[in-house]
């Protein structure tokens, strides 16, 4: 799982209000190559909650991301090559996403999220 | 896998896709070329902006990812939910581009508003439309999966689903819970008088007021059949009159009228009896 991902994931159990980020336990991380495409990175930045992304890259050990980033960054290639290896390059193979709210771990095995909810949960 | 033995019907899609399934289906070359097809449909129905730059898009139902590889070959970058463990793992054997969640449609996106460029979905969603177990209420469970597609579309953005309706009470059932969630659009059928090459597609978009886009293989006609087009939304639905005498009698009508919501999951129908649509006595 990317860190696209983990941005764009949040916990859909019923009644929850603050589902978001979810907070990340790493027990295998990968990193894989990627084809490098400014333009994509440029499109995805507004939609992109920084703050989440920074958590999520610590929680997997990438800790070289700016405090904060704003559109003008997107002309620096050398924060673009950070961001896009934060983003896009780094994936979480075992460990477990946690709602911060309700406390509920989904796990994480081979690289997939384990999103199921049981009945009583929706 | 021929489409007249709905799999649909034979057991939940957790359990109908299981290691067999998963394997048979996508290794077999005429599913490979349908699914890719349907995709590449789909895509020109989702009319992205031309602008050459990668979007980010859902595939909900994504299986074995066949129709998210077509979305890797258009260069978009993609997530793909399914509810299958079996075909999840078919998709990352087979090392596919994009990432993959085990999750059920029928609960609700779990994805943050406003996040994505589009959303396809190929031979999935008809799913929804059948009660697996004594607990799930297709309804319920079309609702929530609408609202929260709806809600996770950027601005303009579009979801264009590929269904496999079993009947018109079906098609007409995802469409109006679409339509309920707030969304524009309709069905657009492809192919409508051939029973092989006849396709449905939920063509689904947020605000705006952009046409249908055209149906193929109409050969210039217009479509004329009740069952090619069902708009909904703009009250556009043909209304069949009824309670004249003619044809139907009012009886009959409430009869067809209660199976129909039978069939489209209502629970609280109650039987047909000698007292159904009788005249009730006036009470002074
Ligand atoms: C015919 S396959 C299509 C897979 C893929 N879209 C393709 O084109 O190859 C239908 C898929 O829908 C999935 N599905 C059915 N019901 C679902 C649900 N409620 N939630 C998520 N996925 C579901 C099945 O597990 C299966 O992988």
């Amino acid at each position: 799982m990317k860190l696209l991902t983990h941005n764009m994931l949040q916990c859909h159990i019923k009644g929850v209000k603050n589902g978001y980020p979810l907070k990340i336990e790493a027990e295998k991380v990968e990193e894989r190559e990627q084809d490098y495409e400014p333009d994509f990175l440029r499109h995805i930045f507004p939609r992109i909650n920084w703050d989440a992304l920074r958590e999520g890259a610590a929680a997997m050990g990438i800790d070289d991301l700016p405090e904060s980033a704003s559109e003008e960054l997107l002309e620096d290639d050398e924060f673009l090559k950070k961001f896009h290896h934060a983003l896009l390059e780094v994936h979480l193979e075992e460990g477990a996403l946690v709602c911060p709210e309700t406390g509920r771990k989904f796990p994480v095995s081979d690289g997939i999220p384990n999103l199921l909810l049981q009945e009583d949960e929706c | 896998m021929g489409r007249n033995d709905r799999p649909e019907i034979s057991a939940p899609p957790e359990i109908f896709y299981n290691e067999d399934e998963a394997r048979k289906y996508s290794e077999n070359s005429r599913v490979v070329s349908i699914q890719t097809q349907l995709t590449e449909r789909a895509l020109e129905l989702l009319a992205l902006p031309d602008d050459g730059e990668p979007k980010l898009l859902l595939d909900l139902g994504c299986g074995s990812g066949l129709s998210g590889e077509a979305l890797t070959e258009r260069g978009h970058v993609w997530l793909g939910l399914d509810i299958s463990k079996a075909m999840l793992d078919v998709a990352a054997e087979r090392e596919v581009e994009g990432d993959l969640c085990l999750h059920d449609l029928g609960h609700g996106l779990p994805i943050r508003p406003g996040t994505v460029d589009g959303a396809i979905s190929i031979s999935a969603v008809q799913w929804l439309c059948n009660a697996d177990t004594s607990k799930n209420d297709p309804r319920k469970r079309l609702r929530r999966f609408f609202e929260t597609l709806y809600a996770c579309l950027a601005k303009g953005a579009r979801a264009v689903l590929q269904v496999y309706p079993a009947n018109t009470e079906q098609a007409a059932m995802m469409t109006n819970a679409a339509m309920r969630a707030g969304f524009s659009g309709g069905l657009v059928v492809d192919f409508p008088h051939s029973t092989r090459a006849k396709k449905y597609f939920l063509v689904l978009m947020v605000g705006g007021t952009a046409a249908l886009p055209q149906a193929r293989g109409m050969d210039g006609g217009e479509p004329e059949d009740e069952e090619d087009e069902v708009y909904v939304g703009h009250r556009k639905t043909k209304r069949r009159k009824h309670g004249h005498g003619d044809k139907d009698s009012k009886r009959d009508w409430i009869v067809r009228k209660k199976q129909q919501q039978r069939t489209r999951g209502y629970t609280n129908i109650k039987p047909d009896s000698k007292y159904t649509g009788r005249k009730r006595k006036d009470r002074f």
